[in-house]
């Protein structure tokens, strides 16, 4: 295969990137080494679009941070990807911690951050009524706002593939060879000539980077732990409620989701392993005693699931967007660590800037269309257009996810759009079934039935995620090896 | 919009038995609603027999009792939707739901009869730490797999919590070809019916760890082992008594939710212990006109009691709708004493209990010899005698409404004596 | 002179019982602890030959499940239930079955028939 821009990695940052460049008349292919759009870093994040005030004055991460926030609301309203524009608190216990307020607050007016003012406790406790007594002012952030991320990134995925891009799933980079007029890549079955090689790996973009140049920065994990609580909860805060920052990160946050759960999360921890998703006692313990230290009486026990997810972080605490020297046309976009979600657009637009500059000359998409195929929860459609709905497909009125409300429609919308859902859990970050408080109990069967039906697949060869995690393990009536275990215990007697 | 004298949110055995009774009770305009493609709710995947020994005196299989319900519900020409979701009930008792054939229905009900069930609790409101592979299933989601959709879930299982269908499934994935390493219960004692244990685990040398918890998941795709730990007295996990277990399977049976978000938009009471509504003699909710029964209202472990409480809550919702239930007022509140954890109705209206008010209960622990004392305000009414009571096995008292009518009294309470040692 | 305790499994209640067997020229069985004439049956017959209700399911052709639960008329013993499982497995029927319709008529010799347990 011959493509003009090969871009590594489909998280938000790699999809993002793809839809720019599909603006231009450019060959783009996204390579993938998992099976699904945002199976990494974007999937199990705090999903939050940041305002900008806790960046170093003057580092990428300020600039694209606040420039990347504007952009939010227009990109999602194009993509029908759901945003909302909360505000964020950033909550302090004593008078130490009102100074740190006040740093974050000068140092937010520095990096361009609007409106941000400190509230004391009357107007606070106005505002979110169930804080802790004890917490005496905030930093309000009223242009903090809370995103879907993996929604976001399929959105992105999906509007690129409209618009020309190709996605190659399971394809994971072996090689990547210079030549003289680009690069060589082997990704899975693929064998990929590009001149242009975008490097988003997340996890794995320093090993993606020395593939082709010489080690200069090492990705270094770091796992975040969170709890995800019913939608029951989701006005216990109204707001993203930081604790002050330490050294190790912005600390444990509450925060309704943009589906309004509450989410409390994250834990900051440093492993070797980039696979290491587990979750921990420990971890569970550190974000409780952190949670209850800013909400008292949150109802616990309403969690409905935990995950953890792993920050790309590098050793200098920036981003890493470059066009390495000794390689033109390699562009490294590392190190995306918090806050990466918030400043994807931004990101994307400076690594487009970057590859115009170097390509030269390349001409404009006349076809480029921004919009999606119209992607709206049924649920949130008014009545009259509901019952449209159902009467030109009547799948829209056959409920299969009870907790979410979704509808069989939607289930097939999403496994049959571009960049579509394959997978259970590709099923359930598009179209939320399995989302909600029995986790696909109910509907897990069922959406594996509509999955194995449209895409003509045997429902024994659906996956949960990765191309091994099968579910079913075959018919029932075939073992002709069962373990006797009656006939060993009358033996025994 | 649809308009029906009574509606019965779900088509499992509470919501059969109820629209049943209700429609023999001189009520016509009944439509039961029903979310699955066919009537019998639970029960069409329980094959294993144990049910109707109380109702049929005969023991029948889930189906078998399910369909006698069915037949009798056809046969009295009851009305049903199937495949059709209820969306939303408001207190005035209109019904918002759906379906792929009319749509989305209006329905204004003179009286509704929840009998919508209950769910599994998950791996996620247990908070066991560890990876998040494929391979960990609630047991009656494995249960469907099996039983209904033909298919196996794993070969090597482990399973957290002895709850009933905990018990089932290992019992039934062992027919099946699987090797059930070990069931693994936190609390000191079972949280199944004892027949359970002898039929389903001990038959087949199926160990059963009590005090015991998962403390930890393995396994990138599957799930490759689970950590098994000693509980202390507070059921934290004992640091040294950890064992690992090889499987490609966990089953969670780790407790049954009752499903009453549609109660709650209705504005229906809910009591935090049973997770149902607060209930009257007549099994109506703290809406005049909104009854509820079955696993919607507290959970059951044996369907017979769910048709009996079902058929109540049916005969009274038709006696709602013909005005023949006494509001005047006086109630007597139900209160648990030492060692019961609820009773069931909370609230008794004395007028209208016909012969007997028969209280629903679960104790908090496991009992031997113990007396269960029944007071009404201050007074003793009755110690009835209890070789054996335990969580998971529902007590019932019955006290002759002629026994309560015309003596005022505030309160019952229901508590249990234990002889020491 | 031999004694077992077990718990009843005739019907949920689940009784704890006792049962002595005594050797006196012939076999006398007494049971004790149980609340019912199931129990004694039960008693006696877990200590000679201990028989189960057997429940499982056959393929299904033609409807709309793949599977149709069927269970064993009456009780078969317990050493036999994987060798009836084998049978049971290698059965597959055709839509439409009523309740009640034998799947297999004596299963293993026990005089015991398999029957479908719902109506598919």
């Amino acid at each position: 295969m011959k493509v003009d821009v090969a871009i590594i990695g489909a998280g938000v940052i790699g999809t993002y990137i793809a839809r720019e460049l599909s603006r231009y008349r450019l060959n783009t292919v996204i390579i993938e080494k998992e099976n699904d759009i945002a199976d990494g870093t974007t999937k199990a994040n705090s999903a939050i679009v940041h305002a900008g005030y806790d960046a170093k004055i003057g580092s990428l991460k300020a600039k694209t941070n606040v420039l990347g926030n504007q952009l939010y609301e227009e990109l999602c309203r194009e993509l029908d990807v759901p945003f909302k524009r909360i505000g964020s608190l950033v909550v302090a216990f004593s008078n130490e911690e009102m100074e740190t307020l006040e740093e974050l607050l000068e140092q937010g007016n520095k990096n361009g951050v609007p409106d941000l003012k400190i509230l004391h406790k009357e107007e606070l406790r106005e505002m979110e009524p169930n804080l802790s007594e004890d917490v005496t002012a905030a930093l309000y952030a009223p242009t903090a706002g809370v995103v879907g991320p993996f929604e976001l990134a399929v959105a992105l995925a999906e509007n690129a593939a409209d618009n020309g891009v190709e996605i190659l799933l399971n394809s994971p980079v072996t090689s990547i060879d210079k030549k003289d007029d680009g690069y060589n890549i082997i990704a899975g079955t693929h064998n990929i000539d590009a001149k242009y090689v975008i490097n988003c790996a997340g996890l794995y973009a320093d090993e993606i980077n020395n593939m082709v140049n010489k080690p200069y920065f090492e990705i270094i994990p770091n796992r975040g732990q969170y709890h995800l609580f019913d939608k029951s909860t989701g006005n216990f805060v109204n707001k993203i409620v930081f604790q002050c920052p330490t050294k190790v990160g912005k600390g444990v946050l509450v925060l309704p989701t943009v589906h309004g759960n509450i989410l409390i999360g994250p834990t900051a921890e440093n492993t070797e392993d980039k696979e290491a998703h587990e979750t921990t006692g420990e971890g569970f313990a550190f974000l409780r005693e952190k949670a209850e230290k800013v909400v008292k009486d949150f109802p616990y026990y309403k969690v409905i699931t935990s995950f953890s997810g792993l920050r790309a972080k590098t050793a200098t605490g920036d981003f890493i967007i470059e066009e390495v020297k000794e390689s033109k046309g390699f562009i490294n976009v590392a190190a995306i660590d918090s806050p990466g979600l918030s400043a994807a657009p931004a990101i994307g637009n400076m690594v487009v800037d970057i590859l115009m500059e170097t390509a030269g000359g390349i001409e404009e998409n006349k076809n480029f269309n921004p919009k999606r195929k119209a992607f709206k929860p049924f649920s949130e459609l008014a009545m009259e257009e509901k019952k449209q709905l159902i009467d030109k497909d009547p799948r829209y009125g056959r409920i299969i996810c009870r907790c979410e409300q979704i509808t069989e429609g939607e289930i097939v919308d999403v496994v049959n759009r571009r960049a579509g859902a394959s997978t259970l859990d590709a099923v359930k970050r598009r179209a939320r079934a399995g989302m909600g408080r029995c986790q696909g109990g109910f509907c897990g069967p069922r959406v594996m039935e509509i999955i194995a039906r449209e895409l003509n697949m045997d429902i024994a060869d659906i996956v949960k995620d990765r191309p091994d995690a099968y579910i079913l393990t075959g018919p029932t009536k075939a073992s002709k090896t069962k373990i006797d275990t009656l006939a060993a215990a009358t033996k025994e007697e | 919009m649809l308009n029906y004298d009574i509606v019965v949110i779900g088509g499992g055995p509470a919501g059969l038995a109820a629209a049943i009774e209700a429609k023999n009770n001189g009520v016509n305009r009944i439509l039961v609603i029903e979310r699955d493609r066919e009537l019998g709710g639970i029960l069409q995947q329980c094959i294993h027999n144990g049910f109707g020994l109380h109702i049929f005196k005969e023991e029948l299989t889930g189906p078998e009792y399910a369909e006698r319900f069915i037949e009798e519900l056809l046969e009295m020409g009851i009305e049903y939707k199937l495949d059709t979701m209820v969306l939303d009930v408001s207190s005035d008792k209109v019904i918002y739901a759906m379906n792929t054939t009319e749509g989305i229905l209006n329905i204004q009900a003179k009286a509704i009869v929840l009998a919508m069930g209950c769910r599994e609790r998950t791996r996620g409101a247990i908070n066991i730490p560890g990876t998040r592979p494929a391979g960990i299933f609630t047991a009656g989601t494995a249960q469907r797999f099996v039983n209904m959709e033909g298919y196996m879930v794993g070969k090597k299982v482990v399973i957290l919590g002895s709850g009933d269908i905990g018990l089932i499934m290992a019992r039934r994935m062992t027919l099946e070809g699987a090797e059930v390493k070990a069931v693994v219960e936190l609390m000191p004692y079972s949280g199944g019916l004892t027949r359970n244990i002898v039929q389903c685990l001990d038959d087949y040398n199926i160990p059963l760890f009590l005090s015991h918890t998962i403390t930890n998941i393995k396994g990138k795709s599957r799930i490759e082992e689970v950590t098994v730990a000693k509980v202390d007295e507070n059921r934290r996990p004992i640091p040294g008594t950890e064992k690992v277990f090889d499987c490609d399977t966990l089953l969670l049976s780790v407790g049954l939710i009752p499903e009453n978000e549609l109660s709650q938009n209705a504005g229906v009471q809910i009591h935090p212990l049973t997770g149902g509504p607060i209930v009257n003699e007549s099994m109506e909710t703290s809406i005049g006109g909104i009854f509820a029964c079955g696993n919607v209202l507290h959970v059951h472990d044996l369907v017979d009691w769910v048709t009996e409480e079902s058929r109540r809550a049916g005969k009274n919702a038709a006696r709602y709708v013909k005005d023949e239930l006494v509001y005047n007022g006086a109630a007597i509140k139900t209160e648990t004493g030492y060692g019961v954890r609820y009773i069931v109705p909370q609230e008794v209206r004395v007028e209208n209990i016909e012969d007997n008010l028969q209280l629903m209960m679960r104790v908090s622990d496991v009992y031997r010899s113990a007396k269960m004392v029944i007071k009404l305000d201050d007074e003793v009414y009755k110690k009835i005698k209890k070789n054996h009571l335990a969580p998971a096995e529902m007590e019932s008292v019955n006290i002759p409404v002629k026994d309560l009518i015309n003596k005022d009294f505030k309160t019952i309470t229901v508590a249990l004596e234990v002889e020491e040692g | 002179m031999k004694k077992q305790n077990m718990v009843c499994i005739a019907c949920p209640l689940g009784c704890q019982i006792e049962v002595e067997h005594k050797q006196n020229g012939e076999d006398q069985y007494i049971v004790t602890g149980n609340k019912c004439p199931r129990g004694k049956d039960y008693g006696i017959k877990e200590m000679t030959n201990p028989t189960r209700v057997l429940t499982s399911t056959v393929k299904i052709k033609n409807a709309h499940l793949n599977r149709l639960p069927v269970r064993s008329i009456g009780e078969v013993p317990k050493g036999l239930i994987f060798k009836c499982m084998d049978e049971i497995d290698d059965v597959e029927v055709i839509s439409p079955i009523k309740v009640g319709d034998i799947i297999i008529k004596n299963i293993m010799n026990t005089g015991i028939d398999i029957v479908a347990s719902r109506s598919m």
